[in-house]
């Protein structure tokens, strides 16, 4: 098994096919695409593939070390940073392959008119332990 | 297992260890042993007595600890092998736990673990479960907590304040695991209220039964949140809410109003209502006006923006709401909803879709994102 990553962007990723803002959906799409999450997490943690899955607040700043004796120096939040993540889904799969189905599974989620969104996500497989037995 | 009743024998169990002459450290870790033996051995093979097989139980293990650790420094201390006869314990034990868990030099987030494990008797899965932390984390905590308190001198008075706010706190905060913390805050406070008669007890255990009738509502399909207007009254539960107001009732008597008692009237007036249409709202005004004697809360500010809206229309509402900090966390929330009962629309839409992105819980981000699509489909030809 080897753990994966499908990273949600608020922006940075190309655009999707069905590219409405979700405050300009009805409320009856909204929930729509609500319980569709919902449903793909229930049921990748039937399948024992679930790990993880958090959202971010789209606010944040940029922090660096400012030598000793100094607090900490913070800048931003910048508006315009071309990559802003969203939130996450960790699974635990055989393969890439299962990695990628799920990954469009998830990015099969309707939204505007209840149609699919087709919202590009970001698959990236995560560093392991090493095996025991490496030769 | 009965696994209430078995918590509920967890502060005595403590407190006999602590008479006995263990160190609240020590004793606590030996009853917290104790327990995970007694879930893992009680369904198959039941004590004829609970508590008595606990305090051996945990004796025996504070016993080996103490020993192991008298070895592990080189010492050949005697260590009692029988107990001394257990003085009488009395309720000042168990108020004692309560002040030590909660004790002001804590963390709150500290405090709040330490007193579902020794107060509450929740196992360190239990307590991690429950606020989403990995379990050696959550043990970290507790034992970091309990070196703070260590050696603090034991025969002062205790912080009730502090100990409310931790009990709040366990109501109002952390997840559902295999036990739901609101009902575990609601069974510790009403075991301190034998303990103590101090008003603002029973004026948190009311504002917690009020809170608590209506959770069944509080949630639609998907988890949605459910906001107070729209909440199925039927779902409310009767019983609970005529306790509620019963408790806050008697203590509102005794004429030592603090900011519990005003949030349970208030909470009080809400659960009175059959309609929504119905609530009180000028004397909700005045309640949230009397809360702001004991805090300057934001939230408190926020809501009887809210209230004022409610109760002289929304363009009342509105410049309460200017009066305060559009830097508070769900001011954009508030100013929604008073511009779209003032039936600017297209503002409220706008405020909306802000607020969902300044919110802090998925749920609430999600509500207000609904209630910005919402609104712009009545915006819509």
């Amino acid at each position: 098994m080897a753990k994966y990553l499908l990273l949600k962007h608020y922006r940075g990723a190309p655009a999707s096919v069905n590219n409405v803002p979700m405050d300009q959906w009805t409320p009856e799409e909204f929930d729509a695409h609500v319980q569709y999450m919902r449903d793909f997490a229930a049921r990748l943690q039937e399948t024992g593939e679930f790990v993880d899955t958090l959202a971010l607040v789209p606010d944040g700043a940029w922090v660096r070390y400012d030598g000793e004796g100094r607090p900490p120096v913070t800048d931003g939040p910048f508006a315009e940073t071309k990559d802003l993540i969203a939130g996450w889904m960790i699974i635990d799969v055989e393969s890439w392959d299962r990695a990628v189905q799920l990954a469009g599974e998830l990015s099969a989620a309707p939204g505007a008119g209840g149609k699919t969104i087709h919202e590009w996500l970001e698959v990236r497989p995560l560093l392991t332990e090493p095996a025991t037995i490496l030769e | 297992v009965n696994d209430s009743l078995l918590r509920e024998l967890v502060p005595a169990v403590i407190g006999v260890l602590v008479r006995r002459g263990a160190d609240f450290a020590a004793a606590e870790d030996a009853v917290q042993e104790a327990l995970i033996r007694a879930l893992g051995t009680w369904p198959d093979d039941p004590p004829r007595d609970p508590k008595a097989w606990l305090i051996t139980v945990a004796w025996r293990k504070f016993l080996d600890a103490a020993r192991a650790e008298a070895s592990r420094r080189g010492r050949d201390h005697a260590i009692q092998r029988e107990p001394p006869a257990d003085p009488t314990l009395d309720a000042d034990d168990t108020l004692w736990l309560y002040f030590l868990c909660a004790h002001p030099s804590l963390p709150q987030a500290s405090a709040v673990a330490l007193t579902l494990r020794a107060v509450g008797g929740l196992t360190t899965r239990q307590v991690a479960a429950a606020y989403l932390l990995p379990e050696a984390t959550m043990a970290q905590r507790i034992s970091r907590a309990k070196r703070r308190i260590s050696g603090l001198p034991l025969d002062q008075p205790g912080d009730l304040g502090t100990v409310l706010r931790v009990l709040y706190l366990v109501f109002n905060e952390g997840y559902s695991g295999d036990v739901e913390l609101a009902a575990e805050a609601i069974r510790l406070t009403r075991q301190l209220i034998a303990l103590s008669g101090e008003p603002e007890i029973a004026g948190l255990l009311a504002l917690m039964l009020l809170h608590h009738a209506r959770r069944a509502s509080r949630t639609g399909p998907a988890g949605r949140l459910v906001p107070l207007g729209e909440q199925n009254r039927s779902l409310w539960d009767t019983s609970m809410i005529a306790e509620g107001v019963t408790i806050l009732q008697a203590a509102l008597a005794r004429d030592r109003l603090g900011e519990y008692q005003a949030q349970a009237a208030i909470a009080a007036l809400h659960a009175d209502a059959q309609r929504f249409s119905e609530t009180d709202w000028g004397q909700i005004v005045e309640w949230y006006d009397e809360l702001l004697l004991f805090t300057d809360s934001p939230i408190v500010w926020l809501n009887r923006a809210v209230a004022i809206g409610e109760a002289d229309g929304a363009r009342a509402g509105l410049a309460a709401l200017a009066e305060l900090n559009p830097e508070l966390p769900r001011y954009a929330a508030v100013s929604a909803y008073l511009h779209e009962q003032a039936g600017d629309l297209e503002h409220a839409a706008e405020l909306y879709a802000e607020a969902s992105r300044a919110a802090t819980s998925v749920p609430e981000r999600d509500h207000l994102t609904r209630e910005a699509a919402r609104v712009r489909q009545l915006l819509r030809p």
